[in-house]
C-alpha cells in the first residue's frame, strides 16, 4: 500500500481567504472573547508583524486596519470533508485523519494516472485550484505519510526498506500527544524519531506509555493501522465566506470557481453530471441573488460551467456587494466518462452542439434564441411556432407542408409578423408611396379559424411592386376589402 | 527546345492553379457548397459558396431574395445535422416555406440579439462552434456603427473551420471589407440579378440573372394574370379554397 498524505497547515485561514485574489491583512483569532490570541495570520498581516500566539489587542495595535475573524472549526471540518469528497476522484480510499489531514491510498491509482509523479502533480494542481496550500508526502504507512506531511518534508518514500531511514530524521514532537511526553523526551535528549527508536523499548514504554511505542510501530508498519474510509455525500452543497464584501463580477467568479472546482471533483468521484447547479450570492442586509444555470445536458466540465456562470453574472445586476457564496448541486444525473476519440465523432459533436446553445442562452437570455417548427394551421401567421432550438419536430409537421395541400414554393420565405396595410384605389392595391402593385398570381383563398374566434378570410396574391420586388399580398374578404402585405418572396 | 516550350505552355495554361493572368479568373480550389444555381456556380471560385471564408451579400433592400439565393445550400447543409444559425434576420423566416425548400427545421436556430455587440458575439460563437454548418448574419439592422476590426475578426474566425459564413448588408455599406467573396443582389424585371464584386482568383464577370420564382409564377392561377390585372375583383378565385 502507498499512502499520500495532505496536511493543510493554513486551513483555519484558508477557509476564509481562498475566495479572494488579493487579500487584505487578516488574522484568525482563537475566539471572540477578550484575551483571545491570534491563531493564524495571512501574509499581508505577517509582514506588519502579526504572528500566531500574539494577543489580539497587541496585533491590532501593530497593524492598523487588521481584520480579525474568530476561528470556525465547524467550517474547517466541513471544508476538509469536501476536499475529501473531491479527492475521491483519485482513489476509492480516502480517510480524514484526526489531526486535520487527508490520507489517500494511491497504490491502485498509479497506473491509471501515469505514475506517482504525474498523480502527485495532478493532486497538487487540483489542491491549488481549490485555493489551498498543502504539504504532500508519500509513505507506505498512513501514519508515516501523515508525519512527513505535518513536518513539511515533501518526501516520496515508496518502499518499506527506505522508510525507517527517512523517519529517523523527523523531529520527535510528532509522536508526542501531550506536553508531558514532550518534556520527558526532551529530558532524555531525544530530539528526533531516530533518537526515540534507539531507546530501550521496555523502559520507554514504562516511562512514556505504551501508546508512544504503538505509534512508532504503526509508522514503521510493524503494527496494523486501519483507517476509516470516507464516504462521499449524496448531494453537494457548500458555502464560501468572503473575507471582505465583493462587488466585482470578476472577483465573485474567482471565488465561485473555487467551489465549482470542488463540485466538479465530487461529480467525477461519484460519476455524475450536474444539470441545474444553483448559486446563491448572499449580500449584506440579508439580500440574496440566486442564479440557476440550466444545462441542456449533464456536465462536469469546470471550464464550461465557469464560462456559463461568467456570462450569467455579466447579465445579472447585483443589489450590493456579496459577503458569501453558496452553491448547491441541484439534480444530478449519472454521467459516465467516455473515451476520447482521435477524430471528431458523433458524441463530441452532440456535446459541442448543446454547449453552443448553453453558451448563447447564458449570455443572451433564453428568449433571444429559438427554433422554428411548422404547425398544422391554414392561417399563415399560425402555421409556425417558435420552439426550443433542436426540439424534435412536431408530429403534425407534414400535415400542412405536404405537397398535397399546399404546392411547394407558394409561400414566401419572409413573413411580416404583422401584416402591413396598403393603400388602395378601386380594386388595385397601392404601395404607401402611391405606386400601384401588379398582381401576378392568385388568388389563393385562405378561410379558416372560425372555430377559435380568430377567423380569417383572405384572398392571397403574388404581387410585384415598382422596384420589381415580389410581395405576398392579401385582400380581406369582408366589407372593407382592405389590402395588406404579408410577406416577401424577393 | 521542344520540352521547354511545352513547359512554358503548361505554365501559362489558364488552368494552372498557381498562375494568375491579369484578366483571367484563375482556378482557385476552395472548399465550397454548391449554390444550387448552375449559372452562378460557374462564376464562383470552387463552384459554390466558399466555406471557411466570409461571404458578404449586399442587398438593395432587406428581403429582396437573398434568403432564396442561399436556401438550396442551406437546405443541403441542414441534412448534415449541423446548426444553421440566422442572426438578426430582418423579418420572420417562414417555417412552412423553409420546410418546402427542404430545410430540416429542427436544425435551424434563430438568434435575435438586441445590440450589435451581441450580434457579433453570437456570430463569432457560432463560427467557432463545431456544431454549426452555416451562419447567416444580417447587419445594418441597428443604427450602431460596425467596428472596423469586427469583420476582420469574424473573417479570421471563419478561416479556422469549414463553415458557411454569410453576411447580409445594405448595398450602401462600405466597399472595402475583409470578405473573400462579395456579391450584390438586386431585382430587374422578373429576375434577381447577382453581381460579383469581389472574388478569389480575380476578374469580375458579367452580372448573373437568376429567375428564382419560376415555379411560383408558373402556377395555374398565374396563367390568368392578365385578367386579374384588369379587374381582380370580378374574378372568382379558382385556386385552393380551404
Amino acid at each position: 500500500m502507498l499512502w499520500l498524505a495532505l496536511h493543510f497547515r493554513h486551513l483555519p485561514l484558508e477557509v476564509f481567504t481562498r475566495g479572494t485574489r488579493d487579500p487584505q491583512p487578516l488574522a484568525i483569532t482563537s475566539g471572540a472573547e477578550t484575551g483571545a490570541t491570534i491563531v493564524a495570520a495571512n501574509r499581508p498581516a505577517q509582514t506588519r508583524g502579526v504572528s500566531a500566539g500574539m494577543n489580539v489587542s497587541a496585533a491590532c495595535a501593530l497593524a492598523s486596519g487588521l481584520h480579525t475573524i474568530a476561528r470556525d472549526t465547524a467550517k474547517e471540518h466541513a471544508t476538509l470533508a469536501r476536499i475529501a469528497a473531491w479527492s475521491l476522484q483519485f482513489t476509492s480510499l480516502v480517510s480524514i485523519a484526526e489531526s486535520g489531514g487527508l490520507l489517500l491510498e494511491i497504490e491502485g491509482s498509479l497506473k491509471l494516472f501515469g505514475g506517482l509523479n504525474k498523480l502527485h502533480q495532478h493532486i497538487a494542481r487540483g489542491i491549488a485550484e481549490l485555493g489551498f496550500n498543502a504539504h504532500i508526502a508519500c509513505a507506505p504507512t498512513p501514519l508515516a505519510a501523515l508525519w512527513f506531511a505535518r513536518a513539511g518534508v515533501a518526501v516520496r518514500v515508496q518502499h518499506q526498506d527506505a522508510l525507517r531511514h527517512a523517519l529517523e530524521k523527523l523531529p520527535a514532537d510528532l509522536v508526542c500527544d501531550t506536553i508531558n511526553t514532550r518534556n520527558l523526551l526532551d529530558s532524555f535528549g531525544a530530539r528526533t524519531l531516530g533518537d526515540c527508536l534507539k531507546l530501550p523499548r521496555d523502559g520507554l514504554a514504562r516511562r512514556a506509555g505504551q501508546r508512544l511505542l504503538d505509534q512508532l510501530d504503526r509508522a514503521l508498519g510493524m503494527h496494523p493501522d486501519p483507517r476509516l474510509p470516507f464516504v462521499a455525500p449524496q448531494t453537494y452543497a457548500a458555502t464560501l465566506p468572503l473575507p471582505a464584501p465583493v462587488a466585482h463580477a470578476d472577483a465573485l467568479l474567482f471565488a465561485a470557481r473555487r467551489l465549482l472546482a470542488e463540485l466538479c471533483g465530487w461529480l467525477s468521484a461519484t460519476g455524475h453530471g450536474v444539470q441545474c447547479p444553483r448559486f446563491e450570492f448572499i449580500h449584506e442586509k440579508q439580500l440574496v441573488t440566486v442564479i440557476t444555470l440550466e444545462l441542456a445536458s449533464a456536465s462536469r466540465d469546470l471550464d464550461h460551467l465557469t464560462t456559463l456562470l461568467r456570462e450569467r453574472l455579466a447579465r445579472t445586476e447585483l443589489p450590493c456587494a456579496a459577503v458569501e457564496i453558496a452553491i448547491a448541486s441541484g439534480r444530478v444525473t449519472p454521467l459516465a466518462s467516455r473515451n476520447l476519440a482521435f477524430l471528431p465523432d458523433s458524441a463530441s459533436h452532440e456535446e459541442s452542439s448543446s454547449r453552443f446553445v448553453e453558451r448563447l442562452n447564458a449570455r443572451l437570455g433564453a428568449n433571444t434564441i429559438c427554433g422554428l417548427t411548422p404547425h398544422a394551421d391554414y392561417r399563415p401567421e399560425r402555421a409556425w411556432r417558435a420552439c426550443r432550438p433542436g426540439a424534435p419536430a412536431n408530429v403534425n409537421e407534414n400535415a400542412i407542408a405536404s405537397p398535397a395541400t399546399v404546392p411547394p414554393f407558394t409561400r414566401p420565405l419572409w413573413l411580416l409578423s404583422t401584416p402591413r396595410p396598403l393603400r388602395e384605389t378601386g380594386a388595385a392595391p397601392q404601395e404607401p408611396d402611391g405606386n400601384p402593385l401588379s398582381l401576378l398570381a392568385g388568388p389563393e383563398r385562405i378561410e379558416a379559424g372560425w372555430w377559435d374566434g380568430q377567423h380569417v378570410a383572405r384572398d392571397y396574391f403574388v404581387a410585384r411592386n415598382k422596384a420589381q420586388s415580389l410581395l405576398w399580398v392579401y385582400r380581406e374578404r369582408d366589407i372593407t376589402a382592405r389590402w395588406y402585405v404579408h410577406g416577401f418572396f424577393s | 527546345m521542344n520540352t521547354s516550350q511545352s513547359f512554358v505552355r503548361a505554365l501559362t495554361s489558364p488552368t494552372h492553379p498557381n498562375l494568375w493572368r491579369g484578366n483571367d479568373f484563375a482556378l482557385v480550389t476552395t472548399p465550397s457548397v454548391p449554390t444550387g444555381y448552375a449559372e452562378l456556380d460557374v462564376h464562383l471560385p470552387g463552384a459554390g459558396w466558399p466555406t471557411g471564408v466570409l461571404t458578404e451579400i449586399h442587398v438593395e433592400r432587406p428581403g429582396i431574395g437573398e434568403l432564396q439565393l442561399v436556401m438550396p445550400a442551406v437546405a443541403r447543409l441542414t441534412q448534415a445535422d449541423r446548426w444553421q444559425v440566422m442572426i438578426a434576420p430582418p423579418y420572420l423566416p417562414y417555417a412552412p416555406a423553409l420546410a418546402a425548400h427542404g430545410v430540416k427545421l429542427s436544425r435551424l436556430m434563430l438568434i435575435r440579439p438586441k445590440t450589435l455587440t451581441e450580434q457579433l458575439w453570437a456570430c463569432e460563437q457560432a463560427l467557432q462552434s463545431e456544431s454549426c454548418g452555416a451562419v447567416m448574419l444580417w447587419l445594418d439592422q441597428t443604427s450602431e456603427r460596425i467596428p472596423e476590426n469586427a469583420l476582420r475578426r469574424l473573417q479570421l474566425t471563419a478561416e479556422r473551420r469549414d463553415v458557411l459564413a454569410m453576411l447580409f448588408r445594405a448595398s450602401r455599406a462600405s466597399s472595402c471589407t475583409q470578405a473573400a467573396l462579395r456579391l450584390h443582389v438586386s431585382r430587374q424585371e422578373n429576375n434577381t440579378v447577382v453581381r460579383i464584386l469581389k472574388r478569389r482568383g480575380g476578374g469580375i464577370p458579367a452580372p448573373v440573372a437568376l429567375d428564382l420564382h419560376k415555379t411560383l409564377l408558373r402556377r395555374p392561377g398565374a396563367a390568368r394574370r392578365e385578367t386579374f390585372e384588369q379587374n381582380p375583383a370580378t374574378v372568382a378565385p379558382v385556386f385552393v379554397t380551404h
